[in-house]
């Protein structure tokens, strides 16, 4: 087997019995993309010197019994929503075209302390508004299951470059679905942490109470190792909680949902839910119930205003967090003529794409002393109702299992001028942000046309391990993980 | 224009940098006077992806000048995102507190003792001071220094309680007496570490309702907030009798022409767009740290005048003067216990004696050499009568500069007042032999001439003489 198709776990066995160094994986790795990104378009930037020194580095600890733990050496892609210490960091964005951070993101630090090579920055939505990959001013980034297609957002590039085998693990952040519907997308496994497991300092604001990175892997065991790395308090983000930080890698190989409880919401099994995603979503609960967990129905009745609540509150958040986009201190900075109107003007007329453009002005409006009570402040009381619906459904249940998104991956340039639709991609993974709670996408099969279907499980507070157990219990009766797109 | 017909409304809003070593959301040195930018860090220069972490001593400042201030402490209060565009500022928002700050319902004391008032404090919330920006007269680029962006400071909203310039000079000096008392703000109006905006009303005696409000700014020492102030209800007044309407406005003082001038318009206009600061946790207080803050409180000036009038006796004055700093006061206590006489007779030492020697140092009493125990020594002198007042302010002004002792500077000097008999005497004889006209004219009865014949035979002493036996011998001499 080619080491190139390995799980991140299994070539953590293959380094430790140095059956392959890091310098020859890293450079595979490299090879690979150099070879095929130029069709999918995930890398933004790749720092092929500095991830060989690092990969160096990796062997000359394992050869001295020094290895860090398992994610040393392994070569692992970053969202360019972290901020990395002396590389580029655009969050999709023309505004932070040449913009490069004096400091590395907390997420980022811990993958380095964890001995991890850092291939490069992946392309996603324009500061993560998106759901397509589309708004990106780079570029979009091309399903490696069909090119025409979106790899999903926005973390777009995080979910195709592991699912091309570009890298064996990758950050994305997640506000809304951001990490989910990509890794449906893609045919991948990707994790929403807790709202507070993972720190966001460094990782650029979007909407700072929704915003979440988490990671993507090839198995629900590759995820499980990558969150350790990066879970745990950080005094650098007050918002991160002080709770402990389980192994939840271990014993996963022989996990069983065998007594467990499963939710199954009605509401999230609606028209509109493409036929071939039901299909291959009730086949996945029929396997399930077969290995012995059973299925609940519960309600979340306030799941129909999830949308409506979420453009509210991820707008306005954002209208702020995006104010310091000026061009006085960084980035792009249009001071041609004029005044310092003139400055503010130019530089976030040219700087910010058409969909930003839009959140900060609903944002705005959203948050305006007129409009405020109306919308932000009944916004946060729907919020309240949606997190109350999922508690009391967690009375029931131990994980809540539903499709990840309506449907599977649309054709780029579908929806792009219609942003309602462009929403409805969300409609069943924004409820989980506004809730603040777990939850994951793992393939679960494929439509007709040959692309990857994804299966969300929402968890519990804090409780990650149900939803990597229901996760890895699934993953050893089915082989939809394992498939590999054609990428030539 | 009948001034008396109308009532003025003044209410201050106070700025007080709190005296932090690190600034409010990173570590940064709040230290005045670096190098432009030399104290910024990613987090107060509004990276991209940077987060505030709340510094626990600026909570623990604002919460001492709650307590002072007989607020309520809440024990949970919200910071809020003020958004505005403003280069000084560099995330487009000032992390502030709108709804639910960490102090309400306060109050402060103004006023003579027997004519005293309370005026109400609204709140008090924490904040972070933005950077300042420089512009070039010559029409060159504009700078930015971001030094200060992020130092922390309390807003002191107070209530529209005042009615004249008086008492806004009268509330502010109380409020800054007590915070630099506190140990929280230096007190400083000149270099803005200290800052106030007044809002400015004016109606006619027997109304209820207010009318429109101007806010007024840039007016950095007591001086400008009277001068502003006053101009300001000289100009409403005027407006409101010619028939127009004052506009509710920001008006910026101009402490060049003593005059008001209004800010741009559009500077009206803004949206702030509050909403909870959603990177911060609602900020919980437990009950032990407010009790423990409580329990570390200073005496505060208006209390330690009030004591200080009735342990030591002393007039409100004097105590006003003693109290006005914190070290003063200290000084002053440490001294009487020193010295274990008349209260009354420190107090005028440091009064007249003391602060004169140190008024021009930038250090205040620091500066000096003189301590209370050697203060309490030259009175001890004094009163045994080994020296005059003369020569005991002689004495302090060498300690002051030399730090001696005040028995060795008498010794080394040749200060010893001379109360050997004979050497006055002789002295005295010499003087009353060389006056007698003088001696007529005070046997007939020119009783005052008795200061001539002290002076006269003092000179003789070379100023050493024991005035008192002096005195009483030229009496004897005399005849009397």
């Amino acid at each position: 087997m080619d080491p190139i198709d390995l799980s991140l776990a299994e070539l953590a066995d293959a380094l430790a019995s140095k059956k392959v160094s890091a310098q020859e994986i890293t450079e595979a790795s490299l090879a690979r993309i150099r070879a095929t990104d130029s069709r999918i378009g995930a890398f933004l930037h790749v720092d092929e010197e500095g991830a060989l020194a690092q990969a160096k580095a990796s062997d000359e600890r394992r050869s001295k019994g020094a290895a860090l733990g398992r994610l040393d050496g392994v070569p692992l892609g970053l969202k360019d929503i972290f901020t990395t210490k002396g590389i580029p960091t655009t969050c999709g964005s023309r505004i932070l075209e040449g913009f490069v951070p004096p400091f590395d993101s907390t997420n980022v630090a811990r993958l380095k302390e964890a001995g991890a090579v850092l291939l490069g920055k992946l392309n996603m939505d324009e500061f993560a508004m998106g759901s397509s990959n589309e708004t990106s001013a780079f570029g979009p980034v091309h399903n490696p299951w069909d090119p025409s297609r979106t790899a999903g957002g926005s973390s777009g590039g995080s979910a195709a470059a592991v699912a091309a085998r570009l890298c064996f693990g990758s950050l994305g952040s997640d506000t809304g679905g951001s990490i989910r519907q990509p890794a449906a997308f893609s045919g991948i496994t990707g994790l929403k942490p807790t709202y507070g497991r993972c720190s966001r300092y460094g990782m650029i604001a979007f909407s700072s109470s929704l915003d979440q990175a988490g990671p993507f892997g090839r198995t629900v065991e590759d995820c499980a190792i990558l969150l350790e790395a990066i879970a745990g308090k950080d005094p650098l983000d007050s918002t991160t909680l002080d709770a402990e930080v389980p192994a939840w890698a271990d014993g996963l190989k022989g996990a069983s949902v065998a007594g467990m409880r499963l939710g199954i919401p009605k509401e999230y099994f609606v028209d509109g839910l493409d036929p071939d995603v039901e299909k291959a979503v009730r086949a996945a609960l029929a396997e399930l119930e077969k290995l012995g967990a059973e299925l609940v129905p519960v309600e979340l009745p306030h799941t129909e205003y999830g949308i409506a609540t979420y453009y509210v509150i991820a707008p306005a958040e954002c209208s702020s967090n995006l104010s310091r986009f000026d061009g006085v201190r960084y980035g792009m900075s249009d001071r041609e003529a004029g005044g310092l109107r003139d400055m503010y003007f130019r530089t976030r007329a040219d700087g910010f794409g058409p969909e930003v453009k839009r959140r900060i002005m609903i944002g705005t409006y959203a948050l305006s002393a007129t409009y405020y009570d109306a919308f932000f402040l009944q916004a946060q009381k729907v919020r309240t109702l949606i997190r109350r619906d999922f508690d009391q459904a967690f009375e029931k249940v131990d994980a809540i299992v539903t499709p990840t998104t309506p449907s599977a991956a649309f054709k780029l340039g579908e929806r792009d001028k219609d942003p309602m639709q462009m929403y409805l991609a969300d409609v069943f993974t924004l409820a989980c942000n506004l809730a603040g709670l777990p939850g994951m996408s793992v393939p679960c099969g494929f439509t007709g046309e040959g692309l990857p279907i994804g299966l969300q499980i929402l968890g519990r507070r804090l409780d990650e391990a149900s939803i990597f157990r229901v996760g890895a219990a699934y993953q050893g009766v089915t082989d939809w993980h394992l498939r590999k797109p054609e990428v030539s | 224009m009948a001034r008396d017909d109308w009532e003025v409304i003044i209410g201050l809003e106070v700025h007080a940098q709190l005296l932090t070593d690190s600034k409010i959301f990173c570590s940064c040195s709040t230290a005045f006077g670096a190098e432009p930018n030399s104290q910024t860090c990613p987090t107060c220069l509004g990276m991209p992806g940077t987060l505030p972490s709340l510094n626990r001593k600026a909570v623990e400042y604002a919460i001492r000048a709650g307590l002072a201030t007989g607020c309520e402490i809440r024990r949970e209060s919200v910071f809020a995102r003020k958004n505005y565009f403003y280069p000084d500022l560099p995330k487009g928002y000032q992390i502030s507190q709108a709804d639910l700050p960490i102090c309400v319902g306060g109050k402060l004391t103004i006023g003579e003792p027997g004519a005293e008032r309370e005026v109400g404090i609204t709140r008090i919330h924490l904040e972070e001071d933005a950077g300042k920006n420089t512009h070039d007269p010559e029409g060159g680029p504009s700078r930015v220094d971001l030094n200060r962006a992020g130092v922390p400071l309390i807003e002191i909203v107070g209530e529209p309680d005042l009615r004249s310039s008086d008492e806004a000079v009268d509330y502010l000096k109380g409020l800054r007496d007590i915070v630099v008392y506190l140990g929280v703000n230096d007190g400083n109006l000149e270099e803005g570490s200290f800052r106030c905006d007044a809002n400015v009303s004016v109606r006619k005696v027997g109304e209820t309702a207010l009318r429109n409000r101007v806010e007024l700014k840039n007016i950095n020492s007591f001086r400008f907030v009277k001068q502003a102030i006053e101009y300001e209800i000289g100009r409403q007044i005027e407006v409101w009798e010619g028939g127009d309407q004052v506009v509710t406005e920001t008006r910026l003082f101009d402490p060049q022409r003593g005059v008001t001038r209004a800010m741009r318009s559009k500077e009206e206009a803004q949206d702030y767009r509050y909403f909870p600061e959603p990177d911060l946790l609602p900020l919980r207080l437990s009950e032990a740290w407010i009790e423990e803050i409580r329990g570390s409180l200073p005496e505060l000036p208006r209390a330690k005048a009030r004591r200080f009038c009735d342990a030591y006796a002393l007039s409100a004055y004097d105590a006003g003067v003693l109290v006005a700093e914190k070290a003063i006061a200290d000084w002053f206590e440490l001294a009487v216990a020193a010295y274990g006489g008349s209260p009354k007779t420190v107090a005028n030492w440091v009064i007249n004696e003391l602060l004169r020697l140190v008024k021009d140092s930038p250090e205040g009493i620091a500066a000096t050499k003189i301590t209370p125990a050697k203060l309490a020594a030259l009175l001890g002198l004094l009163d045994e009568r080994k020296i005059n007042a003369g020569s005991a302010k002689v004495i302090l002004e060498e300690v002051h500069g030399s730090g001696a002792e005040p028995a060795e500077v008498m010794a080394a000097k040749g200060l010893e007042q001379v109360s050997d008999t004979a050497a006055i005497e002789a002295a005295v004889d010499k003087v009353i032999g060389a006056s007698a006209e003088q001696v007529k004219r005070y046997q007939e009865g020119k009783k005052n001439l008795m200061g001539y014949f002290v002076g006269q035979v003092m000179r003789e002493l070379k100023g050493q003489g024991d005035p008192q036996a002096v005195t009483a011998l030229i009496k004897a001499k005399l005849g009397e």
